[in-house]
C-alpha cells in the first residue's frame, strides 16, 4: 500500500487520532489500513450510530470516518447527535450511497465532507488534510525538516 | 425489466471490480430467472424500498470471493473462511450503493437497506410482480453473478390510475 507523508497534530506533533464507524468489519479494516498509511492513530471503532456517539465521547478523536447506512442508528442521525454535543467535531462521511439528498442531509447535520466507496486513498488523504485544515500538518512541516 | 434501471448496476459492478481488482470484469451472459435462483458461491442480498422496490443478490465464485476478501483484509483469506461472506456483503454494499446513487440523482426516490449474507443455497423465485435478470461477469479469479429483481411502483400506480 502506498505510504503518505504522515499527518500530525499541529499543537503537539502527535499522530492524528481517528474514530472509524462502519457496520462492515471489512470496511473498518480497510479504513484502518488507510489511516495507518496516513500516519494516523486509530483510537476507536463502532459498528453503528449509537455506539459511535459513546465512542466519540470516550475517545474524543480528531476526526471521524462515518458510514451512512448502518443498523440501530444511521450515520446521519449519529452526526447530528455528536455535533450537538461536540460542535467542533470533524466528521467525514464514507459511504457507497452518495446521492445528492444524502450528502446534503449529512452536511446540514454537521458533517464536514463526503467520500464515496470504494475509497481512493489519495482522495481521502486530501480530504482529511482539508477538513483538519490548520490543525494537522505533514510531519516534515511539524518537525521543521523543510524549513531553512 | 427496464434497462435504464439495470444499467447503473452493470456500470457500478464493472467500476468497483475494476477499482478493487485492477482488472476489467466482462459481462458474458444475461438470463431471466425462471425457477428461482441457486447460489453459486458466497452471496449477499440487498433490498431497497421506495419508488423502486426489490432486491439484488451479488453472488461470487468461491475463488473470486476469497480474492476480494484478501484485497479488503490486506492478506490472504481462504475460500472457506466466514470472513469471505462478510467481504461479499461489503462489495455488494459498494456496488449497489454506487448504482443507487446514480438512480437517486436521476430522480428515483428509494432507500437501500444494509446488506445481509445469503445463506440459503436455493432462493425462491422473485415475486410475481418482479422479473429477475441474472448477469454473469467474468474476472481473472472467477465469475460474479448479479441477480436483479425489482419493480417500479410509481409507474404501476400511474398505470392503474389511467385504467381506472
Amino acid at each position: 500500500m502506498k505510504q503518505f507523508e504522515p499527518l500530525t497534530r499541529k499543537g503537539d506533533a502527535q499522530p492524528v487520532r481517528y474514530l472509524i464507524v462502519d457496520d462492515s468489519v471489512f470496511a473498518r479494516k480497510s479504513l484502518a489500513r488507510l489511516i495507518e498509511s496516513f500516519g494516523g492513530q486509530l483510537v476507536g471503532e463502532a459498528a453503528d450510530g449509537l455506539s459511535a456517539i459513546a465512542e466519540y465521547a470516550r475517545t474524543m478523536p480528531d476526526l471521524v470516518l462515518m458510514d451512512i447506512t448502518m443498523p440501530q442508528m444511521e450515520g446521519i442521525e449519529a452526526v447530528e447527535r455528536i455535533v450537538h454535543d461536540h460542535p467542533d467535531a470533524r466528521i467525514v462521511m464514507v459511504s457507497s450511497v452518495g446521492y445528492q439528498d444524502n450528502i446534503l442531509a449529512a452536511l446540514q447535520k454537521g458533517a464536514r465532507h463526503f467520500v464515496q466507496k470504494p475509497v481512493k486513498p489519495d482522495a481521502l488523504y486530501e480530504i482529511i488534510r482539508y477538513v483538519l485544515n490548520d490543525d494537522a500538518v505533514p510531519a516534515s512541516v511539524a518537525t521543521g525538516e523543510n524549513s531553512q | 425489466m427496464r434497462m435504464d434501471l439495470i444499467q447503473p448496476f452493470i456500470g457500478s459492478l464493472d467500476a468497483v471490480l475494476a477499482e478493487m481488482m485492477k482488472a476489467p470484469a466482462n459481462i458474458v451472459d444475461l438470463t431471466m430467472e425462471e425457477e428461482g435462483y441457486r447460489r453459486k458461491g458466497a452471496a449477499a442480498v440487498v433490498s431497497f424500498k421506495g419508488q423502486i422496490e426489490g432486491r439484488i443478490i451479488l453472488d461470487m465464485d468461491p475463488a473470486a470471493a476469497a480474492h476480494i476478501a484478501g484485497l479488503l483484509a490486506g492478506g490472504d483469506v481462504a475460500p472457506e473462511e466466514s470472513l469471505v461472506s462478510e467481504a461479499v456483503c461489503e462489495l455488494a454494499n459498494m456496488v449497489i450503493g454506487n448504482a443507487v446513487t446514480q438512480l437517486n440523482d436521476r430522480g428515483f426516490e428509494f432507500r437501500v437497506l444494509p446488506p445481509s449474507i445469503l445463506a440459503e443455497a436455493q432462493c425462491d423465485k422473485a415475486g410475481h410482480d418482479s422479473e429477475a435478470t441474472i448477469l454473469r461477469f467474468d474476472t481473472a479469479q472467477g465469475s460474479v453473478h448479479l441477480n436483479i429483481a425489482m419493480h417500479y411502483l410509481a409507474r404501476r400506480t400511474h398505470e392503474k390510475v389511467q385504467v381506472g
